[in-house]
């Protein structure tokens, strides 16, 4: 069973291999390498903006690999290293292991660069990395909440997953303004793993003990509506002109809609959208003009819910929001899954 | 028959009521206790703990709220999984770790039929018609899961392995990646409250499904045939009993408790994350059958302390968030409290307990005779 599925995905791989190596012209050759866009939305826009900017139409032809699994990736990069591609673009599962591979590239005079997340290696081993600063985003939504001006902060802190850089950065900046100011005061901090259910007990938990709290600091959008379901259960009003402010992160579509409505007060952005900016610097390595900077930090705001407006959540918003959603229903299917469910099937007769 | 290291009970050779009795008591004691220690821990620690209020919701209709509530209403899920796990366990020996994976997989289909192609936020489709086409997509991947356990003989831990690895991929792919949400609020009602009425809709469910299991278990032979394949596979042929179909049953009734889950959990929140939704599930129902005192390796179940042993672990996690459990060593007190009940429903330690209870139990039937 496991071993047809092996040899199936590894025809797949080849053709698709295969597919790529007889095509014509002289287009630029770019390997991708990243995560599973099943991973998050914020990885599924990123690998959508991926290959919008890196199309046929805009003269590239792309190799992609996608996996969770660093091993996999060092792998597939030292295929793609050894094929025939110009530049390999790099999002690392985990930030170490990279340096042989990197080696390899250089002597093979494949400039890397990276993207989303950096990694432990020599600097002087990439062109550029283009990548979102996690404590910043955290810094911008605790400076965004301190200028409400609240007398007392009562913060009901909800986690993402302990140790993802997501979880460190947005956590550490909250945590030190907490330390810092005596009216900050932390009600709850605990993880709820990314997760909308956990959330929801965690903030039901709170609301059972009958603690005062007026701020939700939920580390991605999942959790701020566990969070908010717990308050509406409760009849505690959130929200523009609500008792407790709501606050986001990752701009998912339908979470704007919530700060539009002004159900939510919050949501800051974690920018997926690196593809344009990596374009340009292939455009200028190719016209022989090195990047100014090495590490370029993706622009990333917060929306407030007394500025935002339409057009910010049809330019920043990612996946797909709750009104308009029939223009991507045509997407591909994963190969490897679609070799999953024949095989199911038939079993199950 | 090698049976007396799974059932340590049968030792006792007295009259059969008794026998039974003497096994009931012993396989509650385990989560009774639990139970009861968690009970008495919040009695002393914070007695509001036990407060029931009646409020009401944003939308103005009455809702009852408060701790018991809410471990009532979160283990729904675990309950309806334990169901499944316990028959699963018994039968076949092993447990289904896929169920996790085959939640994410059932409210995918869920969405994907209510929402349609393209994913549109109205319902395209009545919710029973996409809650039975997920109750029969769920078993067929329970019946793929059996279909290697029963026919091919796999390992049950690696058999469900596979979908466990896979399940919520291909949930992601049958949504084509995308991550509906339901904005009709008739679809929340499973997940949520029925307006008007002030107890959550999961309870409900979850008394409905431990009704029809202990229906079935008390109108039909499924309980005995199933403890008698778990038991001892050969036996039971001989005795006329198709084991390879008993335990493919098991794993298709998980599959439909599977079904049943998914659906309350995509309607909590109208909409599903992939990567998270019953995270972690499997083990908490595992642990649900294992603190029930069921032996792991098969054979004799008792489904009632299963079900108690679900209610345990939501009322441990609830007491854990109440007390502000600092994050990072959740998982740790967690471990210690299951450490604590694993040692305790061990074979050795049960054996112990149970010679104990037997010197104080030859005064106690002088009593009730009198």
């Amino acid at each position: 069973m496991k071993k047809i599925l092996a040899i199936a995905l590894a025809l797949v791989m080849v053709l698709s291999l295969g597919a790529i190596a007889f095509a014509d012209d002289e287009p630029i050759k770019v390997g991708i390498i990243n995560n599973d866009p099943n991973e998050s939305g914020y990885r599924t826009a990123n690998v959508a903006d991926f290959e919008r900017v890196f199309s046929e139409e805009n003269g590239y032809e792309a190799q992609t690999f996608y996996s969770l699994k660093n091993d996999e990736q060092i792998a597939a990069a030292q295929q793609m290293i050894q094929g025939d591609i110009d530049f390999l673009l790099l999002s690392a599962a985990a930030t170490t292991g990279w340096d042989s591979v990197l080696q390899d590239a250089q002597t093979n005079g494949i400039p890397v660069i990276l993207f989303d997340r950096t990694i432990d290696a020599d600097e002087s081993l990439y062109v550029a990395s283009v990548v979102s600063d996690m404590a910043a985003e955290g810094e911008t939504a605790v400076a965004w909440l301190e200028e409400q001006g609240l007398d007392e902060y009562n913060i009901i802190h909800i986690q993402g997953t302990m140790g993802s850089a997501a979880q460190v950065g947005r956590t550490g900046a909250l945590d030190e303004k907490v330390a810092a100011e005596d009216s900050w005061n932390i009600v709850t901090q605990q993880t709820a793993e990314w997760n909308a259910e956990t959330a929801q007990q965690i903030v039901q938990s709170v609301i059972d003990s009958g603690e005062e709290f007026n701020v939700i600091y939920a580390e991605n959008d999942d959790m701020a509506r566990g969070a908010v379901a717990a308050l509406d259960k409760a009849n505690i009003t959130h929200g523009v002109d609500g008792d407790v402010i709501v606050m986001g992160f990752d701009c998912n579509k339908w979470a704007l809609e919530e700060v539009l409505a002004g159900r939510w007060n919050y949501d800051g952005q974690c920018n997926p959208f690196q593809a344009d900016t990596i374009d340009g610097i292939i455009k200028d390595l190719m016209a022989g003009n090195e990047p100014a900077e090495k590490t370029i930090i993706m622009e990333e705001v917060g929306f407030d819910a007394a500025t935002i407006t339409q057009e910010d959540i049809d330019t920043s918003g990612i996946g797909v929001g709750s009104e308009e959603m029939a223009e991507e229903a045509e997407a591909e299917e994963p190969a490897e899954d679609a070799e999953e469910e024949p095989a199911e099937e038939e079993a199950a007769e | 028959m090698s049976t007396e290291t799974k059932t340590p009970v049968r030792k006792e050779s007295r009259s059969v009521g008794e026998m039974l009795k003497g096994l009931v008591r012993q396989q509650m004691f385990i989560p009774v206790a639990a139970l009861l220690a968690l009970v008495l821990f919040n009695l002393i620690a914070d007695p509001s703990f036990f407060a029931i209020k009646l409020g009401t919701n944003s939308a103005g209709d009455p809702v009852l709220t408060g701790y018991l509530i809410t471990i009532l209403d979160n283990a729904s899920e675990l309950v309806i999984l334990a169901i499944g796990m316990t028959l699963v366990t018994a039968a076949s020996g092993g447990q289904d770790i896929s169920v996790g994976a085959t939640i994410a997989i059932a409210g995918s289909v869920m969405l994907r039929v209510l929402c349609g192609a393209n994913a549109s936020s109205t319902m395209q489709a009545p919710i029973w018609v996409a809650f039975l086409i997920c109750c029969v997509v769920s078993m067929l991947f329970g019946a793929f899961n059996g279909v290697l356990v029963a026919y091919l003989k796999i390992q049950p831990m690696v058999a469900t392995l596979i979908l466990f690895t896979a399940g919520r991929s291909i949930a992601a792919w049958i949504n084509n990646n995308q991550l509906p949400i339901i904005s009709d609020p008739v679809f929340s009602y499973a997940g949520t409250f029925i307006p008007g009425c002030p107890v959550p809709t999961p309870i409900f469910i979850a008394i409905a499904c431990v009704a029809v299991i202990f229906l079935v278990l008390k109108f039909t032979n499924l309980g005995l045939y199933t403890q008698a394949v778990g038991i001892n596979a050969q036996s039971s042929r001989l005795n006329g009993i198709n084991p390879e179909k008993i335990k493919f049953l098991a794993y298709v009734i998980l599959g439909l408790c599977v079904a049943v889950a998914g659906y309350i959990k995509v309607s909590r929140f109208s909409t599903i994350n992939y990567s998270v939704v019953a995270k972690d599930i499997e083990m908490d129902a595992i642990l649900a059958v294992a603190l029930g005192g069921n032996a792991l390796g098969g054979g004799k179940f008792n489904m009632a302390a299963s079900i108690l042993g679900a209610y345990v672990i939501q009322f441990l996690t609830t007491t854990l968030f109440k007390f502000n459990v600092n994050s990072s060593a959740l998982p740790a007190y967690k471990a210690v409290v299951v450490i604590i009940l694993v040692v305790m429903s061990a074979p050795a330690v049960k054996a112990k307990l149970g010679s104990l209870r037997k010197k104080n139990g030859s005064a106690k039937p002088a009593k009730e005779a009198a």
